[in-house]
C-alpha cells in the first residue's frame, strides 16, 4: 500500500486533544491569534480519560486551606519525590481553572450560600458526565483553533536540535502527514496496556486509564533523547474489583471504611498515603486475611440509588454489574483490588523533565497533563492548569524574541549551573543536530517505515500476540500483580532482555488496514515506554513507595535514593541521571 | 465488558464511529457499523449516548460477572435515561439529570 502525503503548516501543534491539550487550545484561542492545531488520534469530543466522565474533581483548595497545603499533601505522598516549584504552580490555579469550568457549562454542587460543596477539604462533586464534550467545544469554537481527529502522530521531527513538528498517519484512510509547527505541545497522557490487567481474557481493556493511551507521548520523547524523569513511581489504583470502577466516591462519599475478610478496619495499620492504602490491602491478602472489601452493607436505599447514579456518570459497568447481581452494595460490600501498574504523570510524578513553564529539555517542546513529570496528584484540574501554564509560555517563546529565538547553546547555558550534570544537556542540543539537519529526508523514510509494515505479505507473530508477550514479561519479571507489584534485580534485567527480543520483533509485523498500523505503533510506544521503565526500577535502589513497588533485593527506603531518577535516551542506551531534590519553588529549572 | 449493535437498528451514520475514543468501531460494506474486536471496548459508553436510535446495547463480558443483562441509555433534554434489562427481559430504567451534580 502506498500512502498520499499531507504536509500542513502550524503555528502551534498540539498532539492530544484531552484534557489538557484541548484546554491549552482554548486558552490560545482566547488570548492569542496563533494558528493552533490539534492533531487527535480518536476524536476529541469522548477522547482520553474523560470519555466516560468523572464524578469529582479531586485538586480544589477549599476555604481556610491554600496552595502550599496541596503542594505539601502531593509531596508527602509521593514520600518527597515531587518537584515543589511545579506543585506550586498547578495549585496556585487550581480554583481559576475550576471556575473557568463552570462557565463552560460544568455542572458544580453548591452549598447554601453558593460555595462549591467539598467532599475532604481538596475535592468537589460535580456531574462530570459531559466534561469530554465540555472542553472538546470550548477549544473547537475558538475561531484560529483546528482539529484534525483519527490522525495518529509518532514522531516529531528536529531542525538544529529544536523541536519542528511531526509525522504521523491517519487511522482510518491511507494518508502520511508532515506537520511543520513553531511550538508543540505534547498532551497525549500516560501509559496503560505495559502490564498483563486484572482480567487478560475477554475484559483485557476494562482498566482504570484508557486503553487507548498508550504513552505515545513518552516514547516519542525518549526517542527524540528529552530528558525523562520518575517513571518508576508506577501508579497502581485500588479499585471496585472486576469492573476496575473508582472507589473514591464510595469511600469518600458515603464514608465507607475498608474491611478484611473479618470485618476488621485495616487502614490504620498502614500508611494513610495513596500508595499505602493499596499496600495495606495487598498485604491483607497476601496474609491470609482478603478478600478485601470497602464496607457498604447497610447503607439506605436512597444512598444505593443515589450511588447507581453517579457511577453512571463515570463508570456505567458498575452500576450494571451491582444491578446484575444478586444484590447492589446496600446488601454486600464492594469488593477491592489493585490494579496492574500505569506509567501516569497526573498521578505520579513520572513524564517529561520539565521546568516551571512546562518546557522540556528539547527545544520547541513543551508538555502538560499525564505526560509531563514531576507533578503528581493533578487529576483533572492540575492538567487544566498545566495546560494554560504551557498555553502562556508557547505564546511567550512565539513573540518573545530572547526566549523565542534563543539558541541551543544559549538555552543550554541558561540550563547549566543548578545541576551537577553539565554534560548531559549538551546532548539535549548538540547531540540532536545530526538527526535533525536530515528531516527533509527523514519524511520519505518515515513514510517508507509505514508502507513497509503495510506492504507485508506474511507476519511471523500477529500485534495481539507480542502485546501479550509484552504484559506477560512485565507482570512476571518486573513488579506486575502476580507478583504483588514485587521484583528483583534479576528480573528486571531479564525484562529487559526479553522486552529487547520483542522490540526486533516489531519491523517483522504486518498491518493489513490502517488500523493495524494504529496498533503497531501503540506496541512500538509501548515497548519504548517498557525498557525506559525497567532502567528506571534498577536505577531506584531501594523501595520509597510500598504498594506502588516492593523491590526485593533493597526492601527498605534508603535516604541516598532522595533524589530524582532521570533518564535520557542516547545511542541506543538509556542513560541514568541522579538530580537532587531541591525545596521551595524555582529551584529545579531545566 | 463490551457492546452489542443491533444491525436492524443501525443506520450506519457513523455518529459512534467517530466517537469511539479507541477508534474500535467501522462501517461495514452492508453499510452497518460493527465493533472491530468486541474484546477491545474499555467501556465508557461514549458510542451509546451518540447513538439516535438506540442501537447500541452495553453489557458485562462472563469473566467480571455478567449474566445476560443489557445497559442502553436515551436522552431527554438534559435527562439521560439508563435502562438495564436483565437475562429474563425484567427492566429497571435509572434518569440522571445532567443538570444536577452528583451526591458523592
Amino acid at each position: 500500500m502506498t500512502l498520499e502525503t499531507k504536509v500542513l503548516s502550524t503555528d502551534i501543534l498540539i498532539i492530544g486533544g484531552g484534557t489538557a491539550g484541548c484546554y491549552a487550545a482554548y486558552i490560545l484561542g482566547q488570548r492569542s491569534d496563533y494558528h493552533v492545531l490539534i492533531v487527535e488520534k480518536a476524536n476529541i469530543r469522548r477522547s482520553g480519560c474523560l470519555a466516560a466522565g468523572v464524578n469529582a474533581l479531586n485538586a480544589y483548595i477549599t476555604d481556610g486551606h491554600t496552595p502550599q497545603d496541596y503542594v505539601d499533601y502531593a509531596k508527602r505522598d509521593a514520600q518527597g519525590i515531587a518537584r515543589e516549584d511545579l506543585l506550586l504552580s498547578m495549585s496556585g490555579r487550581l480554583n481559576e481553572v475550576t471556575e473557568e469550568l463552570e462557565r463552560l457549562g460544568l455542572v458544580i454542587l453548591k452549598n447554601e450560600d453558593g460555595s462549591y460543596a467539598s467532599r475532604g477539604w481538596r475535592n468537589i462533586k460535580i456531574n462530570g458526565e459531559n466534561i469530554k464534550p465540555l472542553l472538546a467545544n470550548a477549544a473547537s469554537s475558538q475561531p484560529n483553533v483546528a482539529v484534525l481527529n483519527h490522525v495518529n502522530i509518532t514522531d516529531y521531527f528536529l531542525e538544529d536540535g529544536t523541536v519542528r513538528g511531526a509525522y504521523g498517519f491517519d487511522v482510518n484512510a491511507p494518508v502520511f502527514y508532515e506537520i511543520h509547527a513553531k511550538a508543540v505541545l505534547i498532551a497525549t497522557g500516560g501509559a496503560s496496556g505495559l502490564y498483563r490487567p486484572n482480567n487478560p481474557g475477554f475484559s483485557r481493556h476494562k482498566l482504570w486509564y484508557p486503553p487507548f493511551n498508550t504513552g505515545a507521548g513518552y516514547a516519542m520523547g525518549i526517542l527524540a533523547g528529552a530528558e525523562m524523569t520518575t517513571f518508576e513511581m508506577r501508579f497502581i489504583a485500588l479499585r471496585c474489583k472486576d469492573t476496575i470502577a473508582p472507589v473514591g466516591t464510595i469511600a469518600q462519599g458515603i464514608s465507607a471504611v475498608q474491611v478484611n475478610a473479618k470485618g476488621e478496619k485495616y487502614e490504620n495499620r498502614y500508611d494513610r498515603t495513596t500508595s499505602g492504602r493499596l499496600y495495606g490491602t495487598v498485604t491483607e491478602n497476601r496474609e491470609g486475611r482478603g478478600p478485601c472489601f470497602l464496607k457498604t452493607a447497610g447503607i439506605s436505599k436512597e444512598q444505593e440509588t443515589d450511588l447507581y447514579k453517579a457511577y453512571l456518570n463515570m463508570a456505567p459497568s458498575q452500576t450494571l454489574k451491582w444491578l446484575e447481581d444478586e444484590c447492589g452494595p446496600s446488601g454486600k460490600n464492594v469488593e477491592i483490588e489493585g490494579t496492574e501498574p500505569y506509567i501516569v504523570g497526573g498521578h505520579t510524578a513520572s513524564g517529561y523533565w520539565v521546568d516551571e513553564n512546562r518546557r522540556t529539555t528539547l527545544q520547541g517542546l513543551f508538555a502538560a497533563g499525564d505526560v509531563a513529570g514531576g507533578c503528581p496528584q493533578k487529576y483533572v484540574t492540575g492538567a487544566l492548569a498545566e495546560a494554560e501554564i504551557a498555553a502562556e509560555a508557547m505564546m511567550r517563546y512565539l513573540s518573545d524574541s530572547v526566549f523565542g529565538n534563543c539558541a541551543v547553546g544559549e538555552h543550554t547555558k541558561t540550563q547549566k549551573g543548578s545541576h551537577e550534570q553539565k554534560s548531559g544537556y549538551a546532548y539535549a542540543g548538540a547531540g540532536r543536530k545530526d538527526d535533525s539537519d536530515r528531516f527533509e529526508e527523514d519524511s520519505p523514510k518515515k513514510k517508507q517505515e509505514y508502507e513497509a509494515y503495510l506492504s507485508k505479505s506474511r507476519t511471523v507473530i500477529d500485534i495481539d500476540q507480542a502485546e501479550e508477550a509484552m504484559q506477560a514479561i512485565m507482570d512476571q519479571y518486573a513488579g506486575g500483580i502476580r507478583t504483588d507489584y514485587r521484583y528483583s534485580e534479576t528480573g528486571l534485567k531479564e525484562a529487559d532482555r526479553r522486552i529487547r527480543l520483542l522490540q526486533e520483533e516489531i519491523p517483522s509485523l504486518r498491518a493489513e488496514t490502517m488500523y493495524d498500523l494504529l496498533r503497531i505503533y501503540e506496541l512500538r510506544e509501548r515497548l519504548v515506554v517498557c525498557r525506559t521503565l525497567l532502567a528506571h526500577m534498577a536505577a531506584r535502589k531501594e523501595t520509597r513507595w510500598h504498594g506502588f513497588a516492593e523491590n526485593t533485593d533493597y526492601p527498605r527506603t534508603d535516604p541516598r535514593f532522595e533524589k530524582y531518577v532521570n533518564s535520557r535516551y542516547r545511542n541506543g542506551q538509556i542513560e541514568i541521571l541522579y538530580r537532587d531534590i531541591k525545596t521551595g519553588d524555582g529551584g529545579e529549572k531545566t | 465488558m463490551s457492546i452489542r449493535i443491533d444491525a436492524g437498528k443501525c443506520a450506519g451514520c457513523g455518529r459512534c464511529v467517530e466517537a469511539c475514543p479507541g477508534n474500535l468501531l467501522a462501517v461495514g460494506v452492508d453499510g452497518r457499523t460493527f465493533i472491530r474486536q468486541e474484546r477491545d471496548c474499555w467501556g465508557c459508553a461514549s458510542c451509546l449516548k451518540e447513538c439516535p436510535f438506540g442501537a447500541i446495547q452495553y453489557y458485562l463480558g462472563a469473566d467480571i460477572g455478567g449474566r445476560g443483562a443489557v445497559l442502553s441509555v436515551k436522552k431527554e433534554k438534559s435527562v439521560l435515561c439508563w435502562q438495564v434489562t436483565d437475562a429474563h427481559q425484567n427492566c429497571q430504567e435509572i434518569l440522571v439529570d445532567s443538570r444536577e451534580a452528583n451526591r458523592y
